[in-house]
């Protein structure tokens, strides 16, 4: 498990990490989400002792590592851009960490082996990785950081460069492996669908604070501020209130606290539809309705309506100051 | 048509007129009277040692401007130190300064009343008008190479690699031989090409602090000058095309063993 306290990382001026407290618990998948600029790579890189904090701690598995070097740390890091070692072919690559501690040829042989049909990289153990795709690259370096037993597994933004397709494979992929290996990892992200998809727990970072920690659901269902709340999901506003467009209906007739509105725009994506409505002073929101409650209402543009938060509507706790 | 073959018709142009009509014409001369004068000049005892003593100049300049170049570069490049845009700065004047004020200031500092020369002197160490202050100057003017080649590809490489191997468990100079080393190699060889070009034609610097007696501090850039002058023209060219080949020879080696596959990385 991973223990940081009270972590503070300057550069100049500015400030990447004020006072950072985060535990990671043993075996768990964790993410750590925010905007670029956040300081959650910077986070990361401080667990990994490729950063040192201007104060805090950072404790792995009970001992306090702030003070020992990344090498020595046990960490194994993957790479935005994979930082394949572009002079040796996969095995190679697999078998660095192993190399560097001398352990004998053919137990190093059996390792890389076993890390190359867990990546399912097999047949590729001669290639280089220029020969390799983003995603195939990717899971080189995750074998690679696998190999010397890590007692903690830390990716920053692991899937940042590869195309939309590749990224939603690769991460049910990890989330599978994770199941696996149930090595305690920490990735980075900036994408929240990600962060909901693969991770147990999350940690939302803003202007090098965490915002809130907690499990995906809990982070939606109860955002602990309105920036957790726009990071997390869809957000519209009624009257000055954040909601979520789907905890809003749509009523034809008026009722008690429903807003009067003008149907200004009906869009129908996949499986639901969304409703553009101006209310009466003259602010725009938008409503999300399942294809259902949409065939019901048969909305039609510049159509009244009126409009009111859902029975279940979870309401943002107010800013703190 | 013009647009398309037009530059490259200057640039091959260009080329054959200053650079291969020219060397093209010392190998002609070389050979004009046959072979026999030809061996004459390469085996006679002043051509032999010349030949010799410019090899030890490579010999020494190269390895320790190789090695003095990938740490300069690395520190430039890698470390957050200060005085490393000095450094930057620092290592390109030699490619600023003419090789002859080289040559002068060695001779002022190292010279028998110079700065150090006179305490060097006493203890009977000469090296002014002896190899030595020769190896200083073609060090000195053959310096910038390997930097200016490894910089950038140090740049355009990043330190993710490094950093990987450090969470990897590499020490820092493990991660160098692994790691750093071999990913920046081609602009190491490259730089080697250079220096050794550079080390082997200097005449300028190495000139000054010489004193140019035959058959004991002459280089062969220096014995093709003394030859010329002295109207023994198969022997300058000769010579010179001895220069010419081996630095031929060295650059057709890098490229030879250079793998296409990696001739972009």
């Amino acid at each position: 498990m991973i223990d940081v306290t009270g972590v503070t990382k300057r550069w100049g001026d500015f400030t990447a990490l004020d006072d950072v407290s985060l535990s990671v618990p043993a075996g768990s998948l964790t993410a750590l989400l925010g905007p670029s600029g956040s300081g959650k790579s910077t986070l990361l890189r401080v667990i990994a002792g490729l950063e040192g904090p201007d104060g805090g701690t950072v404790v792995i598995d009970g001992q306090d590592v702030t003070h020992v070097e990344a090498r020595r740390r046990g960490v194994g890091f993957v790479f935005q851009h994979y930082a394949a070692f572009k002079h040796m072919t996969v095995r190679n690559n697999v078998a660095f960490g192993l190399k560097i501690r001398r352990r004998p040829k053919h137990e190093i042989r059996a390792r890389v082996d076993e890390l190359l049909e867990l990546v399912h990289l097999s047949g590729w153990a001669d290639r280089y990785p220029a020969q390799l795709s983003g995603g195939q690259r990717q899971r080189m370096a995750l074998a690679r950081a696998l190999a010397v037993e890590p007692r903690v597994l830390l990716l920053d933004e692991p899937f940042g460069a590869l195309d939309a397709q590749v990224r939603e494979e690769l991460r049910t992929w990890l989330r599978r492996l994770h199941d696996e290996v149930h090595v305690t990892t920490v990735f980075v992200t900036h994408d929240q669908e990600e962060a909901m998809d693969v991770a147990e727990q999350i940690a939302v970072i803003d202007q090098g604070k965490i915002q809130q920690i907690g499990a995906p659901r809990e982070l939606y269902d109860q955002p602990a501020n309105p920036f957790v709340m726009e990071f997390i999901g869809p957000v519209t506003r009624l009257g000055e209130q954040p909601v979520r467009p789907h905890d809003l209906d749509i009523l034809l007739d008026p009722a008690d606290g429903a807003r009067e509105g003008l149907v200004r725009r009906v869009s129908y994506l996949s499986f639901e539809v969304r409703v553009e409505l101006e209310l009466d002073d003259g602010r725009v929101l938008w409503v999300q309705l399942t294809r259902a409650r949409a065939a019901e209402l048969e909305l039609s543009e510049r159509q009244i309506v009126w409009v009111r938060a859902g029975a279940g509507m979870p309401a943002a706790a107010p800013v703190s100051a | 048509m013009i647009a398309r073959y037009g530059p490259r018709a200057i640039a091959l142009g260009y080329l054959a007129v200053l650079l291969v009509l020219p060397v093209g014409f010392v190998f002609y001369r070389t050979f004009e009277n046959g072979l026999a004068p030809v061996w004459d000049a390469l085996t006679n005892p002043e051509a032999v040692h010349a030949l010799y003593l410019t090899l030890i100049m490579v010999a020494i300049a190269v390895p320790a401007n190789t090695i003095f170049g990938v740490i300069a570069a690395l520190v430039i490049v890698r470390s957050k130190a200060r005085g490393r845009s000095v450094l930057n700065v620092l290592v390109d004047i030699p490619f600023a300064v003419s090789p002859v004020i080289v040559g002068l200031s060695l001779v002022l500092i190292y010279g028998r009343t110079g700065w150090l020369g006179e305490t060097l002197g006493d203890q009977g160490i000469r090296v002014i008008f002896t190899p030595v202050g020769m190896a200083l100057a073609t060090i000195f003017v053959s310096l910038p190479f390997v930097v200016r080649e490894v910089v950038p590809v140090l740049r355009e490489v990043g330190d993710d690699q490094e950093r990987a191997a450090e969470t990897l468990g590499a020490s820092p100079w493990q991660t160098f031989w692994r790691v750093t080393l071999p990913a920046i190699r081609w602009g190491v060889a490259y730089g080697v090409v250079l220096t050794t070009a550079r080390a082997l034609g200097e005449y300028g610097a190495v000139s000054v602090v010489s004193g140019k007696l035959v058959g004991e501090t002459e280089t062969l850039p220096l014995h093709v000058e003394q030859r010329f002058a002295q109207f023994d023209l198969t022997s300058a060219y000769t010579s010179a095309f001895v220069l010419a080949g081996i630095a031929l020879i060295v650059l057709l080696i890098m490229q030879m063993l250079k793998p296409k596959s990696e001739a972009t990385g």
